[in-house]
């Protein structure tokens, strides 16, 4: 039952505070909500046993990226920002596709095959620990995976180093 | 459970390997050398070092991650084609644009071996991981002009609408992964087709998740609104590899996603795919025939090409894909061919992006005319040109899958597109210089120019030497 309502708790508290950071005026409010949106994400993981992914999500998100966000108002006027439109006019159409869409998802949420599937059930996760099974994962079997992303981490400092170059003469 | 750390093979993966140290090592090589017509020699001597090593490589690594077999080489071999043309005729551009850095090379590299891990891919992580890795380098190098708003706008209409594709595409492979449990592209085929899930809600979802995400990369309508904003804010040369490369891959992992992961459920995806081919090709046509800007034209016509190699996937099968492969292939010689007489326009001072610019050409420049006739007669699909042949197979392909009625709508759509290329080739021909356009020409460009002429009127004629090679590239499917 506990982990129902915990469940519940936070899927509800997820949506209440995405649309929270979406339509405050002010920025710096937005991004507040979203420092709560990480935690409690970060809190939907830990009732899966999913411990690691918690704490990455709180020193990533809420560590790393939300100081980007900060870094971004910072260079925004936030007296214009306030008095601004939000959106753009065709908001009712956007806010009835996304309706459209999740009642397309909702449809098809019952004939999802329940039970578990693959090697990692919840009983192997929850006896061998999160973090050991991923960690032993990573540099294994995902090796491949792993070394690729390191790639992608390096072409995103190279592409940041291009951009901010000086313009050549001739 | 206890893993035994082993260490992989990794001769399958020698030319990815390969690619990486070498466009590592070209990174740093920018420090030392100050020409950077070196730098360019080296990606050229490492794209061909990497394409004799795709030959060689076989078999699979990294548990089933990476399968380097007959479909994948070919698909690299694209790849590398359009990036030894991209190189050549980058060279001079660049410099006439004055973005000359090495790390332009580097970029194309790291683009060019995300295509290949593309290619390559055996896990649904690792093709996802692989287009991440192609898409940043690319996003980098359409706003490789920082000081053009153009080319800033387009940078950031491709990263915004890429990174949205993106979670598109992890959506649909986190569906397939819960409904399967697996992420391992022949085990969720064997999953599906072993439980019965082909007719699964659930994996129509996730069917349409990918559609969404593949037409993105492919520029497949109505995905496909970025396209001409940043085919034609980007650099000329960043725009023809854009045009090539990343849909060439888009097609190598719709390949694998769509005949082979879901192959028990072609019934659905072909529903999909179906009317996103039949909009594309009349978006891409239709649209195309009121453009006045060569690069947006060229653009609308990439899209319409996308709609015409889609066929080939809903045909399925053997004969299918391997029309697909052939036609990339062909596209790839064709398109940068059509490109490079573009970039030849672009002088200092001179934008030569109108296709009026083109006016009169054959008078002034009759050879260089005579080239970009023979691209356009190619795009246009008319024989003994290669385009023909491409057209060609994919329109047999999908008429033996019983798909008459779109063949139909494709070959009255590619009727359409006469009137634009032929257009260009009436300006060039039929009128008179407006005013003395001076070409920038350099050896580079020729080569290029000289290359994909060659390929486009060798392939019309001996088909067979393409052809085979898909035939037996797709011989898995």
């Amino acid at each position: 039952m506990l982990p129902q309502v915990l469940f519940l708790y936070f899927a509800f508290a997820i949506v209440a505070l995405s649309l929270a950071v979406i339509t405050r005026k002010n920025p710096v409010h937005s991004v507040i909500f979203m420092l709560v949106l990480f935690f409690h994400i970060a809190a939907l993981y830990l009732t899966l046993n999913a411990e690691f992914l918690a704490a990455i999500q709180i020193i990533v998100y809420a560590g790393a990226i939300l100081v980007l966000f900060l870094f971004v108002v910072l260079m925004l006027n936030l007296k214009e920002e306030v008095t601004e439109h939000r959106y753009i006019s065709l908001w009712a159409v956007g806010v009835l596709l996304s309706i459209a869409i999740s009642a397309i998802f909702l449809m098809t949420l019952s004939s999802i095959p329940l039970g578990a599937k693959g090697v990692f059930s919840p009983d192997v996760i929850a006896s061998e620990t999160h973090t050991v099974a991923l960690g032993k994962l990573l540099y294994t079997e995902f090796l491949y995976p792993f070394e690729i992303a390191s790639v992608i981490l390096l072409v995103a400092i190279v592409g940041a180093v291009v951009l901010a170059k000086k313009r050549l003469k001739s | 459970m206890e893993t035994a750390l082993k260490f992989p093979v990794l001769t399958p993966a020698m030319p990815e390997i390969i690619m990486l140290i070498g466009a590592l090592a070209i990174l740093m090589l920018d420090l030392i050398v100050r020409k950077k017509d070196f730098i360019a020699l080296a990606s050229l001597i490492l794209a061909g070092l990497v394409a004799y090593n795709v030959f060689g490589a076989a078999g699979e690594t990294f548990g089933g991650m990476f399968v380097a077999d007959g479909y994948a080489m070919f698909f690299k071999l694209i790849f590398l084609v359009s990036l030894m043309l991209t190189i050549l005729i980058s060279i001079k551009y660049i410099e006439v644009e004055r973005v000359n850095y090495g790390e332009y090379y580097s970029l194309a590299l790291f683009s060019t071996l995300g295509m290949m891990i593309m290619a390559s891919a055996g896990d649904l992580i690792v093709l996802y991981l692989g287009l991440e890795l192609m898409a940043l380098s690319t996003y980098v190098l359409a706003g490789f002009l920082k000081h053009s708003l153009r080319s800033n706008e387009a940078a950031v209409k491709y990263f915004l609408l890429g990174a949205f594709a993106s979670a598109f595409l992890l959506f649909g492979i986190s569906l397939t992964y819960g409904i399967t449990g697996t992420t391992d592209i022949r085990a969720v085929a064997a999953y599906i087709s072993e439980n019965g899930l082909s007719e699964n809600p659930v994996l129509l979802l996730s069917v349409i998740l990918f559609s969404v995400a593949f037409s993105f990369k492919i520029a497949a309508a109505p995905f496909h609104m970025w396209a001409p904003d940043v085919y034609e804010g980007a650099p000329t040369s960043v725009t023809a590899f854009m045009s090539v490369g990343p849909k060439a891959a888009g097609f190598a992992v719709i390949g694998k996603v769509f005949l082979i992961a879901f192959a028990s459920a072609k019934l659905s995806w072909v529903q999909v795919l179906i009317p996103v081919a039949i909009l594309t090709m009349a978006t891409g046509n239709i649209l195309a025939l009121m453009q006045t800007n060569i690069k947006r034209m060229l653009a609308y016509s990439s899209i319409a090409h996308a709609g015409y190699a889609l066929l080939g996937i809903i045909a399925g099968g053997a004969e299918g894909m391997a029309g697909v492969m052939s036609y990339l292939m062909i596209y790839a010689f064709m398109n940068i061919g059509a490109f490079a007489i573009v970039i030849l326009l672009r002088s200092e001072g001179f934008q030569g992006e109108n296709i009026s610019d083109l006016e009169g050409l054959s008078k002034t420049h009759p050879l260089y005319a005579a080239l970009m006739l023979i691209s356009m007669f190619s795009l246009t699909g008319i024989p003994p040109t290669a385009g023909f042949i491409g057209k060609f197979y994919i329109f047999v392909s999908a008429v033996n899958a019983g798909y008459t009625w779109l063949v139909v709508v494709a070959v009255i759509f590619s009727a359409i597109s006469a009137y634009f290329y032929l257009r260009v080739v009436m300006y060039m021909y039929m009128r008179e210089p407006k005013e003395e356009v001076r070409l920038t020409t350099s050896p580079a460009v020729n080569l290029a120019l000289a290359i994909s002429t060659a390929a486009v009127l060798l392939i019309g004629v001996l088909p067979s030497s393409v052809i085979d090679l898909a035939m037996y590239a797709a011989a898995g499917f």
